[in-house]
């Protein structure tokens, strides 16, 4: 074996062996744990950009480990991993700096940060997966070592939300692992670097394996949120705000949408699932989330509450891009698994300052924050209307590919879909920067921690949302440069699918 | 002389000699039984790897005792299934013995009843190595009159490990657990005298070369089968085991859930391997039936205890049932069949002994095991809770575990076979599994303050036996290719 | 159709073995239990002795050898079975004061 076939396993190695030893450190050692944290991040930040070279040059790499005769894991890196694997590893070390700061003197730190390498090193797992079995595996094991994260204030409510997210995604993980199953027993080894595998299955076994791409979908669909199966996600914001920084961007809800690119793409391949007639459910059922989410998120006076409802509306657009087909549409949607980390987790962080320096939970007692806290704000702003999808911000950029794409599919209700969710993104996301910059402060904040020297917050609070929200402005206005996702998308359509 | 030892087949013999020294050693130094009882676990493994080696190496064999041949003399038999069986029991063992010399040690630190504990201990380590002893002449005899008094040996002394607790409850249940016992063992016997008469045989591999439908053999197969299914504690069989396993001495329940029921229900299957080309579709049904049963049902009763060793407890009446559902897979793949359930078998050992052995540390830290009032214990004991969580991650057949593995196998086959029931039992006991691993998991994990605190009474070795039982549990998760290979060894 | 002895003393032992079993269902008592597990025992040894004589001429010492190794077996079982019942036995005050305490309530 030569040196870059060990690199994706030291890639997930840089993270999952700082969490092990993060797990047997002593609450009170802080600077190492901080330093171990930092040393991992920036290290998967290393290795994952030796890789993207790699892949650039065309290099190939790949790791096989059989547990089970003619039953193997696989870990390869293809174009398409290595976006999800950029956005995970780059959005996991600003939330490793802003968590360290949130959670400053918060019992169990070395418990959570344990569990948050863990959950990062599973990520990296699902994003590199190669074929069926190890997505699977690592989709199971995401599961578990987040819902310590979920659970970590120990209130009643955090149990409940635990136990609320423990049933939806073991009883999707159970349903994916049919779904697999059966179609290993049918097709072989389902290795995501051979398309059309299953094209040879259409003719003799149509409605099993229609009926396996819906198990598969509901496996998958239960961590994308996708309506009817989102319920947890909502309830799932009583966790500190880092975690939900990941869960919406990082981890979870991105390893669904995740998921069903893969399943859509490299398990049945396009023409398959056109074929048996498996995308026109997937598009309506994407249209049906986005429009719902958004409406219900309208009526949501939580801030983190609204952000949650908000993220169920825009993970389908992933789904959404995928299931229209046309090379246009899923650009769109494979980009916007970027634009929307991007954007999400910034809001978040600047929820969960708002929540840490002012003690506000609540949309209706937001009023004046800008005056307050007006670094936060601008960075939620640029977010906000990235979301709402302004040109030539990142949610503009991909909206208009959707569409774009849409159209050339013949799609044309499509079009629809997108400028009202637009238009409701716009009603629920407007009052709140409309009540933060412009209308006077009502009454003393909740809990003001007061200001630290002449910064709004702790500097590890407000600098990652600042990144991440000029990053996601960068990735809009530049979007045609040769360095942004898009160009990344680009190259995965061209390369990977031939589109 | 080792050329001599290595050539010759005695070292089959060592897996039943070396703990029954160990036994006898540990008897005789009452003053210090820990010494001659760890000693002689940790040989017992050494000898028991030692074996997997040789027969990996040079293949299975055959050993008679005294060098009398049979139909007169005592035969031992290696195969894959047997040396795996063994090294299972060796690597429980080991992690069971290793646990119990912290666990005796801390129980006669803590209170003021050391000789009580001491006495304990006096009868624990003869008693656990002589069931070690009986458990791998079981899994190594060829012969089923031998197989008779090594079940009869593995149930003396089980019981007396039982009642070693001398809580009122735990007689009781041991008195029962006895009476259930020799019930079994004498329908097996009742069995064997059937078997005898029509084959004139005692090999169990000469049996079966012969075997026919004729009315007796049918009667014998039925009352050994009925007499096994009574010690495997199959549903509706199960009654006796809840409160055995749950009131028994902490490393006695992982010894008792891990290993004890594993061997009753390796000769079941041993025998059914024999006359399932015969008996057809229906009796393996049966079979399926009620172990489907049992994983719905003792599932159920799993998740309504308020206790944590009653909830493991009943989880194993849980787990045996899929010992069951393979039968009627077999049909079709014995070979793929008895992989899957044996993959089971030994995942299911290090987990539930990992399972109690973690409950029992829980116990003796915390003073009592009621499940709603273990929240927090996890800032106590890190390493124990952890340990708890993985070998349920198990039970469970989540990733990266040997359950997982094993269900994986068990589903594949029922997938391609289109036994959709079968598909859907094992399903539904995920799930329930799931559900009542989780209601424990979510308590002893919590991240609530509301600490069961004080001092660490619990020795380390305790809470480190547990854990590297528990990742055994998970490391068979990535060893498939290793085991199959070595279950498919011949004799 | 002729009863020959090995027939009547094969099914005596059968007959032995079910009347055993009854007992240990529906005795009540964990003496007469104890009691009836050895008839139970008892029935088994004398079916082999009677597989043993078999029709021929030539008697089969290796059922004999069975029937004395059950033997030992049944004798420590027992002695077991009744060192346990004793204990049992001894907290039979501490169970009948729950019984009474249960069937006041009742």
């Amino acid at each position: 074996m030569i040196w870059h076939d060990w690199l994706l396993v030291m890639i997930l190695l840089s993270s999952l062996g700082p969490g092990l030893i993060i797990f047997s450190l002593a609450e009170s050692s802080r600077a190492s744990r901080t330093t171990l944290n930092i040393f991992g991040a920036v290290t998967k930040m290393v290795l994952v950009l030796v890789m993207i070279l790699g892949i650039y040059r065309g290099h190939s790499f790949a790791v096989h480990f059989t547990i089970l005769p003619g039953l193997e894991l696989v870990l390869r890196a293809d174009p398409l991993s290595a976006l999800f694997v950029t956005l995970s590893s780059i959005l996991w070390l600003f939330t490793t700096l802003y968590a360290i700061a949130y959670l400053e003197d918060s019992p169990n730190r070395s418990h959570f940060f344990g569990y948050f390498s863990l959950c990062v090193t599973v990520t990296i797992g699902i994003a590199l997966a190669g074929n069926l079995l190890t997505f699977l595996f690592f989709f199971e094991m995401l599961t578990l070592s987040t819902y310590p994260l979920v659970v970590h204030r120990g209130t009643a409510e955090a149990m409940a939300a635990g136990k609320v997210y423990l049933v939806y995604t073991l009883a999707g993980g159970i349903l994916l692992f049919i779904g697999v199953v059966w179609l290993h027993a049918m097709a072989g080894p389902v290795d995501f670097s051979r398309p059309g595998l299953l094209t040879p299955l259409v003719a003799g076994h149509g409605t099993t394996l229609k009926i396996i791409f819906y198990l598969l979908l509901a496996g998958v669909g239960v961590k994308a949120a996708l309506f009817p199966l989102h319920g947890w996600l909502p309830r799932a914001m009583v966790a500190p705000a880092p975690v939900s920084a990941l869960l919406h961007a990082v981890a979870v809800v991105k390893a669904g949408a995740f998921g069903i690119i893969r399943i859509v793409l490299d398990v049945y391949g396009l023409d398959t699932a056109r074929t048996l007639g498996l995308l026109l459910p997937l598009m309506l059922l994407s249209s049906i989330t986005i429009m719902y989410g958004s409406v219900r998120a309208l009526s949501q006076d939580n801030l983190k509450r609204r952000l949650a409802f908000s993220t169920v509306s825009q993970v389908s657009y992933i789904a959404l891009g995928i299931s229209i087909g046309s090379p246009l549409a899923i650009m769109g949607g494979m980009v916007h698994l970027v634009h929307q980390g991007l954007m999400k987790i910034t809001l978040f962080f600047c929820a969960g300052n708002i929540a840490e320096t002012l003690g506000i939970h609540d949309i209706s007692r937001m009023n004046g924050v800008g005056r307050r806290l007006p670094v936060t704000m601008a960075a939620f702003t640029l977010a906000a209307m990235g979301m709402i999808g302004l040109p030539p911000m990142a949610g503009f950029v991909s909206k208009w590919y959707l569409g774009l794409g849409a159209l050339a599919q013949g799609q044309g209700w499509i079009v629809w879909v997108l400028v009202l969710s637009s238009l409701l993104n716009g009603a629920y996301f407007l009052p709140i920067l409309y009540g933060a910059w412009f209308k006077e402060q009502e009454g003393e904040w909740p809990a003001d921690s007061g200001t630290v020297g002449s910064l709004e917050s702790h500097w590890m609070l407000i600098v990652p949302p600042v990144i991440t929200a000029v990053v996601s402005l960068l990735v809009g206005l530049l979007a045609n440069s040769s360095l942004s996702p898009l160009a990344w998308v680009r190259f995965i359509v061209r390369t990977g699918y031939g589109l | 002389m080792i050329r001599l030892l290595l050539q010759g087949d005695c070292w089959l013999i060592l897996p039943v000699i070396l703990p029954l020294l160990g036994a006898l050693l540990s008897f005789l130094l009452k003053k210090q039984p820990r010494l001659p009882g760890v000693l002689g676990a940790l040989v017992t493994f050494f000898a028991s790897a030692a074996l997997a080696w040789k027969l990996v190496s040079h293949g299975g064999g055959r050993y008679y005792l005294g060098g009398w041949q049979p139909p007169l003399g005592i035969s031992l038999r290696a195969d894959g299934p047997a040396v795996l069986m063994v090294l299972m029991t060796a690597v429980t063992g080991l992690a069971v013995s290793v646990y119990a010399g912290g666990y005796f040690q801390s129980r006669i630190n803590k209170r003021g009843e050391e000789q009580r504990h001491l006495a304990q201990e006096r009868s624990f380590w003869p008693l656990w190595l002589l069931l070690w002893a009986a458990l791998n002449g079981m899994f190594l005899s060829a012969d089923i009159f031998n197989m008779y008094v090594t079940l009869e040996l593995v149930a003396l002394s089980s019981v007396g490990l039982t009642a070693l607790s001398g809580k009122p409850a735990s007689q009781v249940a041991a008195m029962r657990y006895l009476l259930v016992s020799l019930l079994g063992s004498l329908s097996f016997l009742l069995g064997v005298a059937f078997l005898y008469k029509v084959h004139g045989s005692l090999d169990l591999l000469a049996i079966g070369a012969a075997l026919s439908l004729a009315p007796a053999v049918v009667m014998a197969m039925v009352l050994i089968s009925v007499g096994l299914m009574l010690k495997t504690a199959l549903f509706p069989f199960h009654f006796w085991l809840p409160p055995a396993h749950a009131n028994a001495l902490a490393p006695v329940s992982a010894i008792l859930s891990g290993l004890v029921i594993n061997g009753a229900w390796y000769l079941f299957f041993r025998f059914w391997q024999g006359v399932l080309p015969l008996v057809g579709e229906g009796a393996a049904t049966l079979l399926a039936v009620l172990g489907g049963v049992a994983i719905v049902w003792g599932a159920y009763q799993a998740f309504c205890q308020q206790r944590l060793k009653m909830l493991v407890a009943y989880s194993t009446v849980a787990q045996i049932g899929y010992l069951f559902i393979i039968f009627p897979l077999m049909e079709m793949g014995p070979e793929q069949g008895a992989a899957a359930v044996f993959y089971f078998v030994i995942s299911h050992s290090c987990a539930k002994a990992a399972m109690f052995l973690a409950a029992g540390t829980l116990f003796l830290q915390v003073g009592h095991d009621r499940i709603s009032d273990l929240d927090g214990v996890r800032q106590v004991l890190p390493k124990t809770t952890f340990a708890f969580a993985l070998g349920g991650l198990s039970l469970m057949g989540l990733p990266p575990t040997g359950g997982f593995i094993a269900k994986y196998m068990y589903l594949s086959q029922a997938v391609s076979q289109e036994r959709w029931w079968l598909v859907a039992v094992i399903v539904a006991g995920s799930c329930l599994a799931a559900v009542y691993i989780c209601r424990a998991v979510a308590h002893i994990l919590s991240p609530r303050l509301v600490a069961v605190a004080g001092p660490v009474v619990v020795a380390a070795s305790m809470e480190w036996s547990a854990l590297a039982l528990a990742l055994v549990a998970m490391l068979l998760g990535f060893v498939g290719p290793l085991v199959l290979h070595l279950i498919e060894v011949a004799g | 159709m002729i009863f020959s002895p090995g027939h009547v003393y094969g099914l005596t032992g059968l007959l032995l073995f079910i009347v055993g079993l009854a007992g240990l269902i529906l005795c009540a008592q964990l003496l007469r239990k104890i009691l009836a597990v050895n008839i139970m025992a008892s029935g088994v040894f004398l079916f082999l002795v009677t597989i043993a004589h078999g029709n021929g001429v030539l008697i089969d010492p290796v059922p004999h050898a069975m029937v004395l190794t059950g033997i030992v077996v049944s004798v420590s079982s027992t002695a077991v079975a009744l060192a346990l019942a004793g204990r049992v036995q001894d907290m039979a005050h501490c169970r009948d004061l729950l019984k009474k305490k249960a069937r006041g309530e009742g």
